[in-house]
């Protein structure tokens, strides 16, 4: 097996584009060497991006924030204004493993895992976040909903790095929340995850909403149905118990040691409820 | 394939080593440099037992390759101790019988240091959070927690 680490995304793209073997980024690696070390995939060539500046910085750009796709959870945790405008995006993101994975795991690593239940990615959905892919063809945007398939499978070609997430500007009394459900405290892959994004008007009523649930489908899911629960409602519990049944609705999960059918089912319409009233605390102090 | 020739350095000591690209971390510091107070308790993550910090970066060195240690520092538990002189943490984990077979001490170890530098003040709950990815199955938490607010009292002079 091969290791490069090269300084640029140019090289890193040539690098994977070129190698006609199974080639695999390698970010923080905390779900990658745990892959390599049960033979789960049996790689020729890495590609460690951590000594590509783009993928490591944190910036302000459009009212919003560019960040690289290997910022670590601990980095983002640290970063003075980040938390302050996207919390639900720093929270779910602080959520992945224990202090030592923050020390390493990226949202980067977290969206192209291609795990249905990865953390960041439904909170990443809600706000409305940007994957900037750079590929052998140049760059292209997609909407972070748009880059997982199913999992393990994801919306790259040959040679494409997601290299950054943009954070749009956030609307004026817009908030944002993240929440998970795992049978402990810490440590622990979510049975059911929703983020949620919403925006008031200056009378208190709901003009914009994402609603996104992970660990419920083969895929994270942006939820119009819930959104419309939301909007034109004064997040109220007649929207609140349309928002439940939405998201309820939208579910289509697999029975597993951590949670039944039924119950992720359940568990969905709680959080996203619960996430909800969160999102609007933040909106109205915004 | 050629081995990987790398240095770095481990508390405060330049060191170099050969090893092969799948080659963690953790295996690097224990056979290839000795340093065999790093454990390797589940080598997936989710122990703790083979805590480090690499650029004053609390990781699990298991989950690390040796590679990207290049030019990197490394602190390990062999260096907490100045000379004969133990650490706050040690002496404190030694007066509340912080442990009982030891594997995941280290680990605990490195990983409270890591925690006191960032907050010296620490609640028990900051602590039993921070702490969350270092498994003792003695079950020995409570007296660790201890041990930990103990050691950090006494760091501030209180």
């Amino acid at each position: 097996m091969r290791y490069e680490a090269p300084n640029t995304i140019d090289q890193a793209v040539a690098l994977l584009a070129g190698e006609p073997g199974e080639a695999r980024v390698l970010a923080g690696g905390t779900d990658l060497l745990v892959q390599l070390r049960t033979d789960l995939i049996e790689p020729v060539l890495l590609v460690d991006i951590k000594g590509i500046p783009e993928l490591r910085q944190i910036k302000e750009e459009g009212g919003g924030f560019r960040v690289g796709a290997a910022v670590t959870g601990a980095e983002l945790k640290e970063h003075p204004k980040l938390k302050s405008v996207w919390p639900g995006v720093v929270e779910a993101a602080n959520l992945i493993g224990s202090t030592q994975i923050q020390g390493r795991a990226s949202m980067g690593g977290n969206l192209c895992n291609g795990s249905p239940a990865a953390d960041s990615v439904p909170a990443l959905i809600a706000a409305g976040a940007r994957a900037s892919i750079v590929g052998p063809n140049g760059r292209r945007d997609l909407p972070v909903e748009d880059v997982m398939l199913a999992p393990r499978k994801l919306a790259l070609t040959k040679g494409e790095i997601v290299a950054s997430f943009l954070l749009p500007a956030r609307p004026a009394r817009t908030g944002d929340a993240y929440l998970r459900f795992i049978p402990r405290t810490e440590m622990d892959i979510a049975v059911v995850g929703c983020g949620v994004c919403l925006t008031l008007d200056a009378g208190g009523t709901c003009t914009a909403a994402r609603v996104s649930l992970g660990a419920v489908a083969p895929r994270p899911l942006l939820v119009a149905d819930a959104a419309r629960a939301l909007i034109g409602s004064k997040v109220d519990d007649a929207a609140l118990k349309k928002l439940d049944a939405a998201a309820r609705a939208a579910c289509q999960p697999i029975d597993d040691k951590r949670g039944t059918r039924e119950y992720r089912i359940k568990v969905a319409g709680v959080l996203a409820r619960r996430a909800a009233l969160i999102a609007l605390e933040r909106a109205r102090k915004a | 394939m050629a081995k990987h020739h790398i240095t770095a350095t481990v508390n405060g000591d330049p060191v170099e080593f050969l090893c092969e690209t799948e080659d963690t971390l953790l295996d690097c510091l224990r056979d290839q440099l000795g340093l065999t107070g790093t454990k390797e308790g589940c080598a997936t993550g989710d122990c703790g037992a083979c805590s480090v910090t690499v650029d004053g970066r609390l990781v699990c060195s298991c989950l690390m390759l040796g590679v990207e240690a290049q030019g990197k520092p490394i602190a390990t538990i062999e260096g907490m101790a100045n000379g004969e002189e133990l650490h706050p943490l040690q002496r404190k984990f030694l007066e509340h019988a912080a442990l009982q077979c030891g594997v995941c001490t280290p680990g605990f170890l490195i990983a409270a240091k890591a925690l006191l530098e960032r907050s010296p003040d620490p609640t028990e709950i900051e602590v039993r959070y921070w702490l969350a990815g270092n498994l003792c199955r003695c079950t020995g938490y409570d007296k660790i927690v201890r041990a930990v607010l103990d050691a950090a009292a006494e760091m501030r002079g209180a």
